[in-house]
């Protein structure tokens, strides 16, 4: 699905990602944890296509240069993410927001565009798998919503746009235990042979509702540990500070 | 077409012209031309001194300056102020009898001028360059006692509505381009809806200049009697040139107790190319009288072309509880500019405005808004509301908000809002990591930042506006 090979990632001549490695399979789920401006979220947006960085390495998308292809064509092949910050756009509704962006995916995979009827259908579907109250889609895309609320649209719009790689920017910072089951619930509903996941996070919480197949622990740019699910529990324990 | 000429035809999809005979007035602004256009309109006396009073004060002022966009002088001898497609100097009688020519210019802009498209329920009149080519639906409005046609043909078949109401919105006194409006004026709307008679339909006019310069001088005239309704729209395209062309029309509106007007406007003239060169000079004087009581008079308009728009659709609030709304969207791309609001003039008791003003700058474009709230002393509990907002796309535009509040009774509310905000790189990346492209993602954004205004439009040209929107807006993020 995903290979990283040796990845360079610098912004306004500062250095972020120093030689990173990674490869992930379709079906598995990673996460990356790391203590603060080790290049977590860097490694999202770079994955995205976010522009502003200069980038050197390799970046492959199931077979494919990532490098020079821009966001919106990385969105249309499948790459999704949801944002640590997920933006507000005031005036759009989210329901007409989510419709266009589904229909642009669809469409460009040559798929027929869904109609009002058949999308809101799908829609109410998915909010009630997640067990997210549907009010939210007819309010401004993001706007007066609460944190809790703006990390359940992220992966109401994750479970819709159903991408092939999602990458999940810390969605589980700063949420109730409640809303943490629906990332969850929203996560371990869409895992199967073919979806690949890559968890960011600081915190083991989110992980005793998601298994990972690796823990990565990025440190200063790289990788610095790779384990299973146990690596999580142990650093919950020690910190990171002991792997330095 | 040339290469290059395709390329332009794509970004203005209207700029093509149609070669088509014309007829025109003798160049120049003199007694000679005004008395050649009232008798080929075959116009009463008293019209044509009325056009003449006009000039005769037209020599005596001067045009105003304050504005912000200033533009080089207008040599109005150099102009022809009449021009007409040489088949419509017969008038039709009925659309079969339209130059097949001017219908397909017509259907090319999307105008429902022939039958099937009657389906879509909107009576139009189109004025292309200086006459009234057709009025559709004619019969089905007169059985209401409903008047739609042509000012042309009001003036004749109706000379008492036009000589009680023509002027006394904006006076033959009023600045100078609504004065020279008065001398000249060639065609245009006249509307009369009876007492208590629901407009059953959208009243649509369509102005097309076709020919090179000319300038357009329409003159609209809606009378809004006791307890009446009626949502009227305007659409304006005009060939691309490289010369300025003037537009300066003149719209009033009069609104009787308990009546409501509802006027909304798709701007989309000519903007000139990118760098500036040509495009339309728009004018436009607007003008609506609340004159009875319970009355309320609604501008909505969607100003995306022209090289300058400078206009202030106004109401003057006469009748007791009376209501005046301005909601209006500005796009300024380029080096297009644009200063246009409202005045809300407040005199009876109780009367209430609301202004909301959308100015979006891309480009080099400058956009301004001016807005004048005047609250006499006899508006007992009078009430404004105005919200202003600017939204700027890159670093080379402006936006200015200059809003004059003169209130002179103390139980009145005035409140003012204003906001300027940039279209955001993260909100930009957001939509593109859904998978939307630029385009997109900032039609999106845009039409989210109009959304209160496009929500005032009838259904059919709200769709319309959303796409205009889009695509006056196309590249201007890079």
């Amino acid at each position: 699905m995903l290979e990283i090979k040796n990845l360079q990632a610098s912004i306004n001549n500062k250095s972020i990602l120093k030689g990173l490695n990674l490869v992930i399979k379709p079906g598995e789920l990673h996460a990356i944890m790391g203590p603060n401006g080790s290049g977590k979220s860097t490694l999202a947006n770079v994955l995205s296509g976010k522009i502003g960085y200069e980038i050197s390495g390799e970046l492959n998308f199931r077979g494919e240069d990532l490098k020079k292809i821009p966001v919106e064509k990385r969105a249309q092949k499948g790459i999704f993410l949801a944002f640590q910050y997920p933006l507000e756009i005031p005036g759009v509704n989210t329901n007409i927001f989510l419709k266009t962006s589904l229909n642009s995916i669809r469409k460009s995979k040559g798929e027929k565009e869904l109609d009002t009827l058949a999308f809101l259908k799908l829609v109410k579907e998915k909010c009630s798998e997640l067990g997210i109250d549907e009010k939210i889609l007819s309010r401004q895309l993001n706007v007066g919503f609460s944190g809790g609320e703006k990390k359940k649209n992220e992966i109401l719009q994750m479970k819709i746009l159903d991408p092939n790689l999602s990458i999940l920017d810390e969605t589980d910072s700063g949420l109730d235990i409640d809303a943490l089951k629906i990332i969850a619930n929203g996560v371990n509903s869409s895992r199967n042979d073919k979806k690949s996941f890559l968890v960011i996070t600081h915190y083991q919480r989110l992980l005793d509702h998601i298994k990972p197949d690796f823990v990565h622990v990025l440190s200063d740019g790289k990788i610095i540990k790779t384990g299973c699910g146990e690596l999580a529990e142990e650093l919950e324990k020690t910190g990171y500070k002991k792997l330095n | 077409m040339k290469q290059q000429e395709l390329e332009r035809t794509k970004e203005y999809k209207y700029g093509f012209t149609t070669d088509i005979e014309s007829i025109r007035a003798p160049k120049g602004l003199n007694e000679e031309v005004i008395k050649f256009i009232s008798k080929i309109k075959k116009e009463p006396r008293w019209m044509l001194d009325w056009r003449l009073k006009a000039f005769n004060r037209l020599k005596n002022i001067k045009e105003p300056n304050w504005q912000k966009p200033k533009y080089p002088a207008i040599n109005y001898q150099d102009l022809y102020y009449y021009s007409a497609p040489k088949s419509a100097q017969d008038k039709p009688k009925s659309l079969d009898e339209v130059d097949p020519k001017l219908l397909e210019t017509y259907a090319k802009l999307g105008i429902p001028l022939t039958e099937q498209k009657k389906l879509s329920g909107v009576a139009v009149d189109a004025v292309f360059d200086s006459v009234s080519v057709a009025t559709t639906f004619k019969d089905e409005l007169t059985k209401k006692g409903i008047i739609f046609c042509p000012i042309s043909e009001a003036i004749q078949k109706h000379p008492d509505l036009v000589k009680k109401y023509l002027g006394s919105v904006i006076p033959i006194t009023d600045h100078y381009f609504a004065t020279l409006n008065s001398a000249v004026f060639t065609d245009g709307s006249f509307v009369y809806i009876p007492e208590n008679v629901r407009c059953p339909m959208e009243l649509s006019t369509y102005f097309r200049i076709n020919a090179s310069e000319t300038g357009q001088f329409e003159r609209t005239l809606i009378i809004a009697d006791k307890g009446s309704y009626v949502s009227y729209l305007e659409g304006c395209t005009a060939p691309m040139r490289d010369e300025n062309q003037l537009h300066a029309a003149n719209v009033e509106l009069i609104a009787l107790d308990d009546a409501e007007i509802k006027y909304s406007t798709v701007q989309n003239w000519y903007p000139g190319d990118e760098n500036g060169k040509g495009g339309i000079y728009n004018f436009v004087t607007k003008r609506g009288a609340c004159r009875g009581k319970n009355s309320k008079i609604s501008w909505t308009q969607v100003e995306t072309g022209s090289a300058i728009t400078w206009k202030y659709p106004s109401c003057i609030l006469q009748g007791d509880n009376s209501v005046g709304e301005f909601y209006s969207i500005a796009i300024t791309n380029n080096h297009q500019k644009a200063d246009t609001g409202t005045k809300m003039i407040h005199l009876g008791k109780n009367t209430k405005s609301k202004i909301i003003s959308k100015g979006i700058s891309a480009g080099r474009a400058d956009n301004t808004y001016r807005g004048l709230v005047d609250i006499s002393k006899k508006a007992l509990n009078a009430r404004n509301y105005t919200q202003c907002d600017s939204l700027l796309m890159g670093n080379k535009c402006g936006a200015h908000t200059i809003p004059y509040i003169k209130n002179k009774n103390s139980s009145s509310i005035v409140e003012h809002e204003a906001t300027t905000s940039k279209i955001n790189e993260e909100q930009l990346y957001y939509c593109n990591q859904r998978g939307l492209n630029q385009e997109e993602a900032i039609g999106l954004i845009v039409n989210g930042f109009c959304k209160e205004v496009l929500q005032q439009l009838p259904m059919e040209f709200a769709v319309e506006a959303q796409k205009l929107v889009g695509i006056s807006l196309e590249g201007s993020v890079g």
